[in-house]
């Protein structure tokens, strides 16, 4: 029987697997911010450094192949996807605050950085999935027996290339 | 027309800020009346003192923090426009203060022309809220259990508001209503219709924020407004006539579907991925855990109606919800939504070139621990007070603490704000 509390499984669509890599780097995200704040900060380094790697994979796939598309698609170029872009900047430098404290073991700023992050990708993952990832599924949904299986190979590709 | 992807659709800093950092003062006088009182107040809630400290609580603690919130998050999270929020807030704000003062001065004088002036003054002020919101969430392009919910709540602030000032007017000038059931209709709108249901709609969405846990199912996300809704009605029609035992299941019913959703956020929160845990959550959980007790305490008082009919019980129940449910989880949402405010719109003025403090720099976690476990102090004095009058002015004192102690975070998190903003001037300044 289906589990009340298990989400239902959305259909497939063309963002499926970055809206499921979102749910990945939560964890990641979650296995740094807890080995810092056990002061394992071997474990956290190599937990953020993972953390890291899939987010710069997550976000050139965005970046270098799904929103180049959209914009072709819709002729918008300056609106939401360039809003995406500068909040992908901001979270590198957010991970890179987590980065600096990690190199000198400040807990506390290691743990405000983390904070701030936590909510500032939510945030970014809420509107990327409400809105922007339902608006390519649409523009895109001539393209996604092709652009589709590309998304989840460069995907994987960047993923695995981080390992 | 896209809908937009918004924070450029978010309202100045000072929009949320102004609403959030009144909120507490309420509080405090609310825990100072009580210290002044004493034990009498708690002995029934219909004392003067009684209600006045409930409305500081309730159309001053919590309406203030929840229109702010509203202001914020209308246009953030839902995609909705509010029209010209910097007037909007500049009017509703100070008006909601004049209200609220003079409906306190009316219950504590019973002076008749101060309660037509309080109701004069609600009425204006929030249906101009009411209305300026209700077209920023009928315009919104954005659907789901959050858009319902808060569309329902903002219809429970109108209802609340229209037999509040039906009551205030009753009681200046006489009238043939029957004002104690019409009170327990205010009542049930208000907490269940207003407060409620814009606590569950404001939820669906930082509940799995902030601690990582999973969605709320649609069942229950989209399920508890519409039974909610329904149990509302359905009091309601204790206007027209309601046997007691119909009435008591309708109340019973009404907090099951409350205690439904505090289980299902405890067990969202249990199976949360982020371990590590903040203040933030520890307050909800205290918000959940005691309207769960609600629901126990009305249990129990439909077994034992010798207890039902001590007027402390209604006392009881009404510490629970407002201090226990709804101030806890206000202080709790607002250690968050400041510190990441703050950060938020510090970052856009600096661009890339420098990060501004971090949101534990904003408001250090340690300062919002020891407030919490202040306000757990002030929350088990007020409950134990209820039963043992003699603790009521140690409870309110304690309890007006805790609020000054939060309104003194929340003004330590502006002073950050501040410094560093006024930093980055200096340096564009010399820059040039």
């Amino acid at each position: 029987m289906h589990h009340p509390f298990d989400p239902v499984r959305t259909m497939n669509s063309l963002t499926e697997p970055l809206h499921q890599h979102h749910k990945h780097c939560d964890e990641l995200f979650a296995d740094a911010e807890a080995a810092a704040a056990a002061k394992d900060w071997s474990r956290c380094k190599s937990m953020l450094e993972r953390f890291r790697d899939e987010m710069e994979g997550h976000f050139r796939t965005e970046e270098e192949m799904l929103f180049p598309a959209f914009e072709a698609a819709t002729g918008m170029t300056g609106g939401p996807t360039q809003m995406m872009r500068i909040e992908h900047a901001q979270m590198r430098e957010l991970m890179g605050q987590m980065q600096a404290a990690l190199a000198q073991t400040a807990g506390e700023a290691f743990a405000g950085a983390a904070e701030t992050l936590l909510v500032f990708m939510q945030q970014h993952n809420m509107k990327e999935e409400n809105i922007l990832y339902p608006m390519c599924d649409r523009s895109l949904a001539g393209q996604a027996a092709d652009l589709g299986p590309k998304l989840h190979e460069k995907l994987e590709a960047e993923c695995l290339a981080a390992q | 027309m896209h809908p937009n992807l918004s924070f450029e659709q978010a309202p100045p800093i000072g929009v949320p800020y102004r609403f959030f950092l009144t909120a507490p003062w309420f509080g405090v006088a609310a825990g100072l009346l009580l210290a002044v009182f004493g034990g009498e107040m708690l002995a029934s809630r219909w004392t003067p003192g009684t209600l006045a400290a409930t409305h500081l609580l309730v159309a001053g603690f919590m309406l203030q923090a929840m229109c702010g919130a509203l202001m914020q998050f209308v246009p953030v999270a839902a995609g909705g426009n509010i029209w010209r929020p910097t007037w909007v807030a500049g009017a509703v704000h100070p008006l909601l203060i004049v209200a609220v003062s003079l409906l306190v001065a009316a219950f504590l004088s019973m002076h008749p022309p101060l309660f037509i002036a309080a109701a004069h003054v609600f009425l204006v002020t929030l249906a101009f809220f009411g209305v300026v919101v209700s077209l920023a969430l009928w315009r919104t392009p954005a659907r789901g259990a959050t858009i319902m919910a808060l569309r329902i709540a903002l219809l429970g602030l109108l209802v609340t508001m229209g037999l509040g000032v039906t009551l205030a007017t009753g009681l200046a000038r006489g009238s043939d209503l029957p004002l104690l059931t019409l009170t327990d209709v205010h009542v049930g709108w208000g907490l269940g219709g207003w407060a409620l249901m814009l606590l569950a709609g404001v939820s669906y969405f930082v509940v799995p924020m902030f601690q990582l846990t999973p969605a709320y199912p649609a069942w229950l996300a989209r399920g508890l407004p519409v039974m909610l809704l329904l149990g509302l009605l359905a009091w309601s029609a204790q206007l027209a006539g309601l046997g007691e035992n119909l009435r008591m299941g309708i109340l019973l019913f009404g907090l099951a579907v409350g205690s439904a959703f505090a289980v299902g956020t405890l067990y969202l929160q249990s199976r949360r991925r982020r371990k590590v845990s903040d203040t933030t959550l520890l307050f909800f959980r205290t918000a959940m855990l005691c309207l769960l007790a609600i629901f126990l305490s009305g249990l129990l008082f439909a077994v034992r109606p010798d207890f039902w009919n001590d007027p402390r019980a209604a006392i009881w129940i009404g510490m629970l919800a407002l201090v226990g449910v709804f101030v806890s989880a206000i202080q709790g949402m607002l250690y968050k939504i400041m510190p990441f405010l703050n950060w938020l719109h510090l970052q856009r003025l600096c661009g890339l070139n420098m990060l501004p403090p971090t949101m534990n720099q904003m408001i250090p976690e340690r300062a919002m621990r020891r407030q919490y476990y202040m306000h757990l102090l002030g929350l088990a004095l007020l409950l134990l007070a209820v039963w043992q009058p003699a603790l009521a002015r140690l409870a309110g004192l304690v309890f007006a603490i805790d609020c000054v102690w939060l309104g003194l975070n929340l003004l330590q998190a502006v002073r950050v704000y501040r410094r560093f903003k006024a930093e980055l001037e200096h340096k564009t300044a010399a820059a040039v």
